[in-house]
């Protein structure tokens, strides 16, 4: 490894931009993703930064249990995040829909949709894990480098998107 | 001046060689010290210069066209123009100068801010798009007063030459002059309570939503360059020269420092204002002391002609 690429993993390790997105989550882990920015939890000292435009992120941090109508706003997102990029799943609601499950809105869990890199489970998870989460998505981008998205092989492949079943 | 001191001006002091270390040391203590008023510890030193790199090493979405052209060279003009403007401050005792440089400086200074307003619009999002509406209403708003200051300050002095400005003894005018142009700077540097082209989470990131990558360094880059030019203006206006160069530079980092400390300090003290409200605080309130400051210095221009 030369010095530039060296360079280049402590500086995405030391530098991961957040976009924050929810798909259709009942706020709880939105208000503690932003709990751990404020003064007490302070993410900032690890380089955090929440960023308003998902083009300037490099940590995609989703919250919710995917709901049918936010499908396609997560491939919109997930395809305006440019790479390396890594994706966090704040809550347990993205990791296993939780007490969503077998409702009929809802299409999660996240990692049938993009690839998940660090799951933060908790409902909702506490401000310090996620930091951790953060942080461990942060060592990851440094260590994928300019390779992209190593695990989007782990997507369920019978997936599909299914219009007709959502009946009003 | 000479080409060889022109150069040496632009490219190592104060150009680029000092002005780049010294924009990542400003955009530092800028998010440092808010930290420390909301009682966080903040990032740490080489945050800007980690920023920097990362944003190198990311991809950039594909850009077709005269438009992508277009967007690619905004960030890089920006740039170019916030080092002249560095470069051209009297840091150092008679280093040079020409008469009106003055007036090429508030040229440049105005360029990134063109610069950001044309991005926006050939970015083509919506968002780019109300934020470069919001830049160009804040920039004809601001840049009356900011232009009215400087025309003053000039008009005591005779001069449109920093290098002359500089070596002047201040007059109590002048200072009038600067603490209008201070008025005026956290508008022009897009900070709280007037930041509203790029107001974060409200309209995305404002003209920069569509950026990323290493244009997205460039653009911070930018920024930290404007922060050292509009800092440094007001240093060499408000200090003049002493004999020895050693301290001049001293002097000069050091009131730069003080002067980004206190619009620091008070973007992290106040929220962000509406569009109207801003507009009315720099038509209104801004305006009539600039003019006040305008009729005093010609008053007694004319009242020293009259005397001798």
């Amino acid at each position: 490894m030369n010095l530039w690429n060296r360079l280049m993993c402590i500086c995405r390790r030391r530098s991961p931009w957040l976009f924050h997105m929810n798909t259709g989550s009942c706020n709880g882990c939105d208000i503690e993703l932003i709990a751990s920015l404020t003064p007490r939890y302070d993410a900032e000292q690890l380089g955090v930064r929440l960023q308003g435009s998902p083009r300037h992120a490099d940590v995609l941090c989703i919250t919710g249990p995917v709901t049918h109508t936010a499908v396609q706003a997560i491939h919109t997102v997930y395809g305006q995040v440019c790479g390396p990029k890594a994706v966090v799943a704040i809550g347990s609601c993205p990791a296993t829909t939780n007490v969503f499950i077998d409702s009929r809105v809802v299409v999660g869990p996240l990692n049938r949709h993009i690839p998940v890199d660090v799951f933060v489970p908790g409902c909702p998870p506490r401000p310090d894990a996620i930091v951790q989460g953060i942080a461990k998505a942060a060592e990851i981008l440094a260590m994928r480098g300019d390779t992209e998205t190593a695990v989007e092989a782990s997507i369920a492949p019978d997936f599909k998107l299914e219009t007709t079943e959502v009946r009003r | 001046m000479n080409l060889t001191v022109a150069l040496a001006r632009l490219l190592i002091f104060p150009g680029i060689l000092f002005a780049v270390p010294a924009a990542w040391f400003f955009l530092w203590v800028e998010r440092k010290s808010v930290a420390l008023m909301q009682e966080r510890i903040g990032p740490p030193f080489m945050q800007p210069f980690f920023d920097f790199v990362k944003l190198l090493g990311k991809t950039t979405p594909v850009r077709n066209g005269p438009g992508g052209l277009l967007m690619q060279a905004w960030p890089l003009v920006a740039v170019s123009a916030a080092a002249g403007a560095v470069g051209l401050l009297p840091v150092l005792p008679s280093s040079g100068g020409f008469e009106g440089d003055l007036i090429l400086l508030l040229a440049l200074l105005e360029i990134p801010s063109i610069c950001i307003i044309a991005a926006g619009f050939s970015s083509r999002s919506l968002f780019a798009e109300i934020g470069s509406a919001r830049e160009a209403v804040l920039s004809v708003s601001y840049n009356v007063v900011f232009l009215l200051a400087i025309l003053s300050i000039a008009a005591s002095q005779h001069t449109f030459r920093l290098e002359a400005l500089a070596q002047l003894p201040v007059s109590p005018l002048r200072y009038l002059g600067i603490l209008a142009i201070v008025v005026c700077l956290p508008a022009k540097l897009h900070i709280n309570p007037f930041s509203l082209p790029n107001a974060e989470q409200e309209i995305y990131s404002g003209p920069l939503t569509e950026y990323a990558g290493a244009e997205l360094a460039m653009w911070e880059l930018s920024h930290g360059l404007e922060w050292v030019a509009s800092a440094g203006l007001v240093a060499t206006l408000a200090i003049p020269h002493f004999a020895s160069w050693s301290v001049d530079v001293l002097v000069f980092v050091a009131v730069s420092f003080g002067i980004v400390l206190l619009l620091s300090v008070l973007a992290a003290a106040t929220a962000r204002l509406a569009i109207d409200t801003t507009v009315r605080f720099y038509w209104q309130c801004t305006l009539i002391f600039a003019c006040l400051i305008m009729v005093l210095t010609i008053s007694s221009t004319l009242f020293t002609r009259v005397q001798s």
